[in-house]
């Protein structure tokens, strides 16, 4: 029933999305409503408002890679002068807590901000009774009806248990948990192949913790292979271990509380075990649309992924319910896109904008122990639409200057500018693998969307000493078959 | 052919094949920067887990030794790069003595004569000194301090540059106890909004600064590795004087073409008499048709690597290669890397309001809080970005400032951007990377005009 609700808008979920689009919303005077609700994991992990990014996400994760880097620069400070021991032991406790405690300080800046705004906070599951009214029972089992004419759903997405794995609920933990561990996780087992695994896996190896990856095939599907090879080759060299071509079995847990993992390895066609303190799920994401009730209302879900089905305004099938964010099909699982994609929205819904989500040329970054950020095109995909014979591809193995003195291994660090052959030479795809290459990528995202081409990127003058600087220097292409190691100065 | 050679510092400071950049310059300037970034991280660690003892000392010859090293690597590549395109290379001091004719001394002062059709004048520079008692006898510069082969100690850097500042920052990065003694601004022709945020954060974290001053005398109170040095100076603004006693006093006071002592009035190249720079046409010429100049010598050009590199290469290839393209001087983005590094690329603010009035240029600014930062602890609302807008022009980005960690790695990809018309509404519609400190860009909402507060808030 329209007219005559409670609120102009109810936002389900507050993640990056959610809460973007429920702030936008408010600043143009309307009366919003938020429900955000965190289901315990299987564990028992649980966390405040702010969604996947704030609390099991980005953030957290980020941290973490940081606290391994700066292990690494423990080792590299003892070749710069510095008089300290090439390798420290390191306390997860502490770390994790330091961690929490900022994580907490963004729940509360959140609360705060909605707050400012009046905008109505339920921390309370909500599911749909009819097309705009939303029920939820708060954790004391009072129940609260809500109604609004327009309804955002956001509720983003949560780790998947492998269905067929003895053990793997009751034994195993995700992401959810990981980061909010009291104890350091020990030797650990990370199943999957995906930016969660490796980049879990990596800052664990960073923290001197004993790491294994298990893939079952290849690593970063959908990203670019040759790029994600090097992002695995780079762990492997560094300390991660990697069961390849390996699928779980079985979870046991021993009288001391180890874990016994039973798996098939298909390369040698048997099955092996190992012993870990934990084992980590880091197999896919699964959309949070199971408890919203949305048969009764007829919102209509991807039959495979069961993820919202939206058009390209967000609109699901029932005309004043939308979707944003990890929960909607097709979109990327990003914290940025989300946030853009609800400021839209509000935006067309209260602010008499017609502006659609451009998810086009969406710049990422996988914060593995050598980082890779990219922006466009894979190289297959590329080909796939242009053929090879219509795309040129330029690269570079380059060595990072602070990389010299302490004599590390660059043999990873990597550049590749996909373009379209001929005159043109527009920019399909930037890929860049080294330290720091979320910053690297950032600009140049930037002239990605500016219709960026080769020549102009070869005019841009390089600012040095950087690696970044590398990326205006490209000449050597594929096709000429060149050694590709660039030297620096 | 390549004529290379390095005439002693004052205090017999000389280095290899490469130049400034690689031997004074960009390379040791980066590392040593690095150095003292890597005590700043072995701070933050603790925060992250990480236990080691508290009190951690710097060595300063393990430093150095490390990166002369990689210096010599790179002297040594040179010449095997040189060789084996076949370019002769003659480790001699050139000098015109007619047209088309040079006479190259070695340093035995062995003298050997050389005619070529085409001269490409590429010498640089060197750095300044005071003209005061004292000053060549014992005070150093960058020329030898990235070789100094003893620990510097209680440091006077003379001077507001961006060597000044990088020097300084670096040498309290390491622990040492430094002064910055500046006669007026800090690093003149960059945005002083941000050379006030660069000092400000310098001073916070313990680099003294005696501003308005100026020395007048250097005097050696004992010999030694270091020394003991004192130095009087003289306010600018009346007629007080300070005196102080340090170890070593860097001078970076500015650079000083050399074109002054190699023949130029024997070819009649014409100098700017004052500076010594030469002035070329958009083509590298000077005003006598066989001879260019490309780097640090020309005059209203920027001094650095990568555009000297870049005009070097057109201009060879338009000599010989048939090319016609010439070197691109608009919107070269550079990097200071002071403690808190600063990148930029196009207009300050001073200079857009001065080309294009105030009213015609709209700024975005905001401040930012590093991820990485929050858990170290270290200062909220300090690292700061700035873009400089043409509100004629569709608000095209004239003028980009970032002034935070990794500043040249995210200032790179936005000068590419630049070079493709950015505009704000291209950066608006932009989506970022999260969570990183490029990202700030693709947000900026507050312009300077509306008045309202910058500082940021979570994730």
């Amino acid at each position: 029933m329209a007219g005559g609700n409670e609120y102009d808008l109810l936002v389900i979920g507050g993640g990056s999305g959610g809460l973007a689009c429920a702030k936008e919303a408010a600043d143009f005077g309307k009366k919003v409503a938020i429900m955000d609700y965190v289901v315990p994991s299987p564990r028992g992990t649980s966390w405040g408002l702010g969604g996947t990014c704030v609390n099991v996400g980005c953030i957290p994760k980020k941290l973490m890679h940081q606290a391994a880097l700066l292990g690494g620069a423990l080792e590299d400070a003892h070749h710069y002068g510095w008089d300290v021991a090439p390798s420290a032991p390191h306390n997860w406790q502490q770390m994790a807590t330091a961690v929490q405690n900022h994580i907490k300080s963004l729940n509360w800046g959140h609360r705060v901000q909605l707050q400012e705004r009046n905008v109505k906070y339920f921390n309370i599951h909500g599911s749909f009774v009819d097309d705009h009214t939303v029920r939820g029972f708060t954790k004391a089992g009072k129940e609260t009806l809500v109604t609004a004419d327009h309804i955002v759903l956001a509720t983003g997405g949560r780790p998947r248990y492998p269905e067929d794995v003895e053990g793997a609920k009751e034994y195993g933990i995700t992401s959810d948990d990981l980061f909010w561990l009291k104890k350091s996780p020990g030797k650990t087992l990370v199943v999957g192949a995906s930016y969660v695994s490796l980049e879990c896996a990596g800052f664990l190896t960073g923290f001197g913790l004993d790491t294994t990856v298990m893939m079952r095939s290849i690593p970063l599907r959908g990203f670019d292979q040759q790029m994600a090879l090097l992002v695995t080759d780079y762990m492997e060299s560094h300390g991660t271990k990697f069961l390849k071509y390996c699928t779980m079995r079985k979870l046991e847990k021993f009288e001391d509380q180890r874990l016994q993992v039973t798996w098939h390895n298909h390369e040698v066609g048997r099955e092996e075990t190992g012993v870990f303190d934990t084992v980590m799920w880091a197999v896919g994401r699964v959309p949070e649309t199971r408890h919203l009730n949305l048969e009764k209302v007829g919102v209509t879900l991807h039959p495979d992924s069961q993820k919202i089905l939206v058009s390209a305004s967000e609109a699901t099938s029932v005309a004043h319910i939308y979707a944003i964010g990890d929960i909607t099909e097709g979109r990327p699982e990003l914290t940025p896109t989300a946030i853009m994609a609800g400021k839209l929205l509000a935006r067309r819904l209260f602010g008499h904008s017609a502006e659609l989500m451009d998810y086009d040329n969406v710049a990422t970054t996988v914060f593995t122990p050598l980082e890779y950020g990219c922006v466009g095109l894979s190289e297959e995909e590329a080909e796939r639409r242009y053929g090879q014979e219509g795309i040129e591809v330029y690269h570079a193995y380059y060595k990072p200057l602070e990389f010299t003195v302490t004599e590390r291994d660059s043999s990873q660090c990597y550049i590749k500018m996909v373009c379209l052959r001929g005159e043109d030479q527009r920019i399909l795809g930037l890929h860049f693998l080294g330290p720091n290459a979320g910053e690297v990528i950032q600009g140049f995202a930037l002239g990605i969307k500016c219709g960026a081409t080769y020549s102009q990127m070869k005019k841009t003058v390089g600012i040095h000493p950087t690696s970044a600087e590398e990326v205006t220097k490209l000449w050597i292409t594929k096709r000429s078959g060149l050694p590709a190691t660039v030297t620096g100065c | 052919m390549v004529l290379d050679f390095v005439k002693p510092s004052p205090l017999g400071t000389s280095w290899g094949l490469g130049g400034t950049c690689v031997n004074v310059g960009c390379i040791p300037k980066k590392l040593m920067h690095q150095a003292a970034l890597l005590g700043q991280a072995l701070k933050d660690s603790r925060k992250f887990g990480w236990e080691y003892e508290e009190q951690v000392k710097h060595n300063w010859e393990t430093m150095t030794e490390a990166i002369q090293n990689h210096i010599c690597s790179l002297n040594w590549g040179y010449r095997v790069t040189l060789r084996e395109k076949s370019v002769t290379y003659a480790n001699s001091y050139g000098e015109f003595v007619e047209h088309h004719k040079i006479k190259a001394t070695n340093r035995k002062g062995q003298e050997t004569f050389y005619t070529a059709g085409k001269f490409v004048i590429a010498t640089g520079e060197r750095p300044r000194y005071l003209g005061i008692p004292g000053d060549k006898e014992y005070c150093i510069t960058s020329d030898d301090l990235f070789s100094l082969p003893y620990c510097p100690g209680k440091t006077l850097v003379v001077g507001a540059s961006y060597v000044a500042l990088e020097c300084a920052g670096f040498l309290a990065g390491i622990g040492l106890n430094v002064t910055v003694m500046v006669r007026s601004i800090l690093l003149r022709g960059f945005d002083q909004e941000i050379a006030e945020k660069i000092g400000a954060y310098m001073e916070l974290n313990g680099v003294k600064f005696l501003r308005k001053y100026i020395p007048v005398k250097i005097q050696l109170l004992e010999e030694g590795t270091p020394g003991r040095l004192k130095v009087v100076a003289q306010s600018t603004e009346g007629s007080e004087t300070v005196e102080e006693e340090y170890n070593t006093v860097l001078l970076a006071i500015g650079r000083d073409s050399c074109t002054r002592k190699m023949g130029l009035e024997k070819v009649g190249v014409k100098i700017n008499e004052k500076t010594g720079k030469i002035p070329v046409n958009d083509e590298e010429q000077t005003n006598v048709p066989y001879i260019y100049a490309i780097g640090d010598v020309l005059e209203d050009k920027p001094e650095l690597t990568p555009v000297a590199i870049r005009a070097g290469k057109l201009l060879a290839r338009r000599l010989f290669g048939g090319r016609l393209e010439k070197c691109d001087y608009i919107n070269v983005p550079t990097t200071v890397f002071t403690p808190l590094e600063y990148g930029c690329c196009g207009l300050s603010e001073e200079k857009a309001m001065e080309l294009y009035k105030k009213d015609n240029i709209e700024v975005y600014h905001t401040f930012f809080w590093p991820l990485e930062w929050t858990v170290a602890g270290r200062e909220d609302n300090t690292c700061f970005g700035k873009i400089i807008c043409n509100k004629r022009d569709d608000n095209r980005v004239i003028g980009f400032h970032v002034l935070g960690p990794s500043a040249g790695e995210v200032t790179q990809g936005f000068a590419a951007a630049m070079k493709c018309g950015l505009t704000k509404q291209l950066l608006d519609d932009t989506i970022g990377i999260h969570p990183t400190c490029g990202e700030i860009f693709t947000t900026m909402e507050i312009t300077k005009s509306s008045g309202l507060t910058i500082s940021q808030k979570g994730c």
